[in-house]
């Protein structure tokens, strides 16, 4: 069995975020026998699902079995620790998931919510999948996506920064800058 | 003089009096309303002011986010005193406000803080509210806005997207045409708005009531050729931990809906 700092070297962790949403399609999909299967056949051991607000409940397995092992939770203060110990990040369309886990040079899918009335956060996702940041989907295509994903096919996000935003400002409104 | 004649004569005057009246004060608002639009599209001051009041408008979640980006590259000591609105209902953003405002000493400015205030307003409609009561509290809303800005009369004001600027930057608008304050109206659409403006943002384009308008997307350039792109600004440093109050908010909605 060995120490739990072995386990974890070796482990490769899905994580799978809805945010404080409840998107329950998202969850339904991800705990389905072809997409767990998926999932193994790519080589990731473990699981985790964090549900948020919605109310389907994933089955728990130990994975000892064989296959993936899965857990889930409903929120935590840590997000970003889970962040940086996943292998691959399955992640809700909110503008705010999607940046944290770019910036933190994460492999993510991000499934877009059809539930959602006026949908704009799905320009996002395909805009960054159009631009090979990121991978795209919907529940009922995330086991095609899962499949079909070549992970080298990513190009790195590079974050940009608000100064342009702020010299605008700063010449629009007269100050000089030195 | 016959009476009827001569009540009937000067009712007409009064009534030509009044339109002639009428229509010189509107035409004299529109030609002011002109100049201010026009006025709001340049560059304010040709010498460098000193310090501007400055209203920050925030919004929940992402919104937020990204506006404490934006604050964290600009400096905080031309835009002093500085005051924060965020919906009533909406703790977290202040917080945040908060937490920057405590961090600014560290930074190289040495200057004092402690202009900064923080307040919050009523929101117009939470989700899921009837639409009856709605036209109560978008009143209250009103009201309450109109009350802070007379208190405030900011001359910079920054948004980012949610509805509680549109009523604000109206008031700001009403509030230059009258002559009350000059506020230069800054607006940057969120990131995650890539083809199409969101409501405030295609409201204060249209009604040109933003003096500048910052699109993070080229698409919206193209499309909306009066607004300034200015590329992603995703800064490096953007966190999105939650913090254990976070958490408790949307355990409590959990138990809410669980339990109802």
């Amino acid at each position: 069995m060995g120490g739990s700092d072995d386990s974890v070297k070796s482990k490769r962790i899905v994580f799978v975020t809805v945010g404080t949403t409840c998107f329950d399609s998202l969850v339904r999909a991800v705990d389905t026998q072809e997409v767990r299967e998926a999932l193994f056949k790519k080589g990731y051991t473990d699981l985790v699902i964090q549900m948020g607000r919605g109310s389907y409940i994933p089955t728990k397995s130990t994975g000892e079995d064989g296959s993936l092992s899965v857990d889930y939770f409903t929120f935590s203060s840590s997000i970003a620790e889970y962040l940086k110990s996943a292998s691959l990040v399955i992640s809700h369309a909110g503008s705010g998931s999607i940046f944290e886990t770019l910036r933190l040079k994460k492999p993510v899918i991000v499934v877009v919510n059809e539930d959602l009335m006026d949908n704009h956060q799905s320009e996002l996702a395909e805009e960054l999948a159009e631009r090979n940041h990121l991978f795209c989907a919907r529940p009922q295509t995330l086991y095609q996506t899962i499949s079909g994903m070549d992970l080298g096919s990513l190009v790195a996000y590079q974050p940009g920064d608000a100064t342009p935003v702020a010299n605008f400002i700063n010449r629009f409104l007269g100050f000089n800058d030195e | 003089m016959d009476n009827r004649y001569s009540c009937f004569f000067s009712d007409m005057g009064f009534l030509n009096v009044a339109i002639s009246f009428i229509i010189g004060i509107s035409t004299l608002i529109m030609i002011r309303i002109f100049y201010v639009v026009y006025r709001s599209s340049k560059p304010l001051y040709s010498r460098p002011p000193g310090t501007l009041s400055t209203l920050i408008i925030l919004g929940s979640g992402g919104h937020t986010a990204e506006m404490i980006n934006l604050l964290a590259v600009m400096q905080m000591d031309r835009f002093k005193p500085r005051y924060y609105i965020a919906a009533a209902t909406d703790n977290m953003s202040l917080q945040k406000a908060r937490v920057l405002e405590d961090s600014l000493p560290d930074k190289a400015e040495v200057e004092l803080v402690g202009t900064s205030q923080f307040m919050q307003i009523y929101r117009s409609r939470e989700v899921g509210q009837s639409y009856v009561t709605s036209v109560g509290t978008t009143l209250i809303a009103l009201s309450h806005a109109l009350w802070l800005m007379i208190k405030i009369r900011p001359q910079v004001i920054l948004c980012n997207g949610p509805g509680t600027c549109v009523p604000l930057c109206v008031i700001a608008f009403v509030f230059k045409v009258l002559g009350i304050r000059w506020s230069s109206i800054f607006y940057v659409e969120s990131i995650a708005r890539v083809r199409r403006l969101s409501l405030s943002g295609l409201l204060l384009y249209k009604l040109r009531m933003a003096d500048q308008l910052f699109v993070q997307w080229p698409q919206l350039k193209s499309k909306y050729p009066r607004a300034n792109y200015v590329g992603l600004f995703q800064v490096a440093n953007f966190r999105l931990y939650w913090t254990s109050e976070e958490t408790e908010v949307a355990n409590h909605r959990i138990f809410q809906i669980k339990y109802d």
